[in-house]
């Protein structure tokens, strides 16, 4: 993996387990649907952007948003058929995750 | 000078000679008002396809050949990846964040973008068709293992695959396995290995010299 940024501001840090929020609203989303209430961890904290739900219709994009890097077992995304040692990775901006167990 | 106004060609540039879809035309409707309303010029449409033209895998097979030979420029490469770039010529400065996944043995990473097709242009030109189908970027994710199987690389199930979905500002290039047996190639030889796929990751480089 490339270089870490690890921002004092981010909520959350490498390793942590984290539930991504099952929501459906519309609007300009970068969550994929497949993802949303599931289970992962951070893997890495790739740093704030500017919010693409804000700049999709004119806005600033401001408060900028941290961005993860979270990591899923493809067991747990798609069901136990699923190759035991795969894993999807998904850019999730900070917002759509809540800390999880 | 949107498509159908005017049928003689007689006006500087070329419209096309067979029937336009429905997407074609809108798109030279758009071009034309641009160009009518003077917010851009046809010289800026030229420079931007020559741009666009310019931009192509031969880039990435450049950085990952590098990277085979010299150790010390595949930890800059992984470690920041855009000042390597530019160390190569390759200017990536218009990538937001830019990461490059290592494969080895036991790990083999693959790049889709499930939302739209996202893709590290700079580095590798402008996405394969399949790159952007529905059928890739939902089965790149529920199937890796079968979408790599149809490009011709089947891996046994102690190797782990890591799909990245590229849903935001990161885009990510895969940096293949050198393929074994070709400690006697030149640098140059070994960037023919290194197809666009391979740095997609949905098969792994060429194990040998393609015809020439």
């Amino acid at each position: 993996m490339g270089r870490a940024v690890k921002l004092p501001a981010s909520k959350f840090k490498a390793g942590d387990r984290v539930r991504v929020k099952f929501e459906d609203r519309p609007g300009h989303i970068r969550t994929p649907w497949y993802i949303r209430g599931k289970t992962g961890w951070i893997e890495r904290v790739h740093g704030d952007f500017l919010n693409p739900e804000s700049l999709a219709f004119g806005g600033d994009g401001l408060p900028k948003r941290t961005l993860y890097l979270v990591a899923f077992n493809q067991s747990d995304v798609w069901g136990k058929a699923v190759g035991s040692k795969d894993k999807v990775l998904v850019d999730i901006y900070e917002h759509w995750l809540s800390p999880a167990v | 000078m949107s498509e159908g106004h005017d049928t003689d060609q007689d006006h500087g540039h070329q419209h096309p000679k067979h029937e336009l879809s429905y997407y074609a035309k809108r798109i030279y409707a758009i071009r034309d008002l641009l160009l009518e309303k003077g917010v851009i010029t046809d010289k800026d449409i030229q420079c931007q396809v020559e741009y666009q033209e310019a931009r192509s895998p031969a880039n990435g097979a450049k950085l990952v050949a590098r990277a085979w030979i010299d150790p010390a420029f595949k930890a800059r490469l992984i470690g920041d990846p855009k000042p390597a770039c530019a160390e190569m010529g390759i200017d990536a400065t218009s990538i937001n964040e830019f990461v490059v996944l290592e494969n080895t043995e036991k790990v083999r990473h693959m790049v889709v973008c499930t939302l739209c097709s996202c893709y590290p242009r700079p580095i590798l030109g402008r996405p394969p068709d399949w790159y952007k189908s529905f059928n890739y970027r939902q089965r790149a994710v529920n199937d890796p293992r079968g979408v790599m199987r149809e490009f011709g690389l089947g891996l046994s199930d102690d190797v782990a695959v890591r799909i990245h979905d590229s849903t935001a500002d990161i885009r990510y290039l895969v940096l293949p396995l050198r393929p074994k047996g070709t400690e006697g190639l030149s640098e140059t030889q070994l960037a023919k290995l290194v197809t666009r796929d391979s740095m997609i990751g949905v098969m792994d480089a060429l194990p040998a010299l393609p015809p020439s």
